[in-house]
């Protein structure tokens, strides 16, 4: 057999880099802090794990700059998983990405949750090798993060409250934004795509597809299978859990339960079933409380 | 003859892109997360997506037995990536407990060419197909590290198996469904006119 007449291997291709999200779709990507809580989220079940010195809870707690977790930490996680380690980097913060590319992490989220270093650019997410993920609250904001060379998007949602109205009226906002971009008429896209602030390419390879031309995940406060499998029927690929598995009562319990309910989104009896007798969830915070500096969701727009 | 029905493991993965290559290969596809909706399919996809997970999901809600015995009973198979991992005989480097189908009498090693970094593109040489090239991804691949006498290599990378027949079913360490170039679903499906 002619096996030399291969072509040449090619890494870090917009095709490569979507390609790793579409396999992760109807999975549960889980937030772990230590290498055990990897394991945790990995014999749960999670498709990947997001490598953080704080969840976002405490983040929000705490206070003060959150920057890139320490490399030595994300390094003890991924060598405790085989399953892909993602880590956050700060919105613009492009050395901070180069660390985790360098690291060898499988994708790395340019995060609000994490405090932004530059107030104007997002970084050049083209110029890497691997993929990035980015937060977005409408079509606009993930339009854009895909020009820059986003391979993922996920909702922001409001991240660390355990309360998952944004994550439903951002998922919302970018599905009735492409239902809308649907019924305009070929020239109408011009001035939609300005006032999206996008690239008329990407505009019409939107509308002619009827959903993102990448993978759109919801995250930001998403706590209970119930809240999992409503982001599912809302039209989401998959779900990002935060804070809500490693900060309520029965971690490895409630993961696995989320990664169910994010399967049999759509079947209520099952639902019902794996709900139950979960110990207690994270408390919530009601957004209504935040003032509006301690919203992340407005960061990086 | 009717499109065959062939059904598309849907626990997690790559399923809509599947879905789109049997259609372009003339065949029906359908989502299946259960054991009755297992039953009303002539053949089955198993997606490319995380083999941990999908093994997980398939032990919690009862489905390794019965996809197990709609197998045997002769239920062809077409494997990508995680797929394949689930149907070998033996999964090296899986995670303490992983246990899959076992019915492929191949070994196989999960994300054999190391991480993300490393996955890459190519136009693989696959005669079965073809005389072109097929362009093919390997996304975090699991390498086949051995195969059984009943079973025929397709293609290789490298000098290792990448695609192989076993019987009826076809499995690969790559995915074909996500570069738009159907001829390998069409092989599955042309195979399925006996069925």
């Amino acid at each position: 057999m002619p096996a030399e007449s291969n072509g040449h291997a090619t890494t870090g291709t917009p095709r490569i880099k979507r390609g790793l999200a579409e396999m992760l779709k109807g999975g549960v990507i889980m937030d772990v802090v230590t290498p055990e809580q990897a394991e945790i989220a990995q014999e749960a079940g999670a498709v990947a794990v997001m490598a953080l010195e704080r969840v976002p809870a405490d983040i929000r707690r705490d206070g003060g700059v959150a920057r890139m977790s320490d490399p030595a930490r994300i390094k003890a996680i991924i060598g405790a998983v085989s399953v892909p380690v993602m880590a956050k980097c700060r919105i613009g913060h492009f050395v901070e990405a180069q660390i985790l590319q360098a690291l060898g992490v499988d994708y790395i989220d340019e995060s609000e949750v994490l405090t932004p270093a530059d107030e104007e650019h997002h970084v050049d997410k083209w110029a890497f090798e691997i993929p990035f993920v980015c937060g977005a609250r409408d079509l606009g904001e993930a339009l854009r993060r895909i020009s820059e060379g986003a391979a993922m998007i996920r909702t922001k949602g409001e991240a660390g409250t355990g309360n998952v109205v944004e994550a439903v009226r951002h998922m919302r906002a970018v599905s009735q934004g492409i239902r809308r971009l649907q019924g305009l008429r070929s020239e109408e896209l011009a001035s939609a795509a300005k006032e999206l602030g996008a690239s008329l390419d990407l505009v019409r390879e939107t509308a002619q597809l009827g959903r993102l031309p990448v993978v759109n995940f919801s995250a930001g406060g998403i706590a209970t299978p119930a809240d999992a499998a409503l982001m599912m029927q809302l039209g989401c690929d998959g779900n990002f859990v935060g804070s809500g598995i490693f900060k309520s009562g029965d971690p490895a319990r409630r993961a696995k339960a989320i990664v169910a309910a994010t399967t049999y989104f759509d079947k209520p009896d099952v639902l019902a079933d794996i709900s139950a007798d979960l110990g207690e969830p994270m408390v919530g915070i009601e957004i209504s409380t935040l003032r509006d500096e301690e919203l992340l969701a407005a960061r990086g727009i | 003859m009717p499109a065959p029905r062939v059904g598309v493991l849907s626990l997690q993965g790559d399923v809509r892109e599947h879905l789109i290559a049997l259609r372009a290969a003339g065949a029906e596809g359908v989502p299946v997360r259960t054991a009755a909706e297992l039953a009303t399919c002539q053949a089955l996809v198993l997606p490319g997506g995380e083999s941990t997970t999908m093994e997980r999901l398939l032990r919690t809600f009862d489905l390794l037995a019965p996809l197990r015995a709609a197998i045997e009973g002769g239920l062809p198979c077409l494997a990508t990536c995680a797929g394949t991992i689930l149907l070998a005989r033996e999964i090296r480097d899986g995670l303490p407990g992983q246990g899959g189908l076992g019915v492929l009498d191949l070994a196989v090693r999960r994300n054999a060419y190391g991480r993300q970094r490393d996955s890459f593109e190519a136009g693989l040489a696959f005669p079965a197909v073809g005389p072109e090239p097929v362009l093919v991804a390997f996304i975090r691949a699991p390498r086949i590290e051995a195969v059984g006498e009943g079973v025929e290599v397709l293609a290789r990378w490298e000098g290792e198996p990448v695609a192989v027949r076993q019987g009826p079913h076809l499995a690969l360490t790559f995915h074909p469904e996500i570069t738009g170039d159907p001829r390998v679903h069409r092989l599955f499906v042309a195979g399925l006119g006996g069925v």
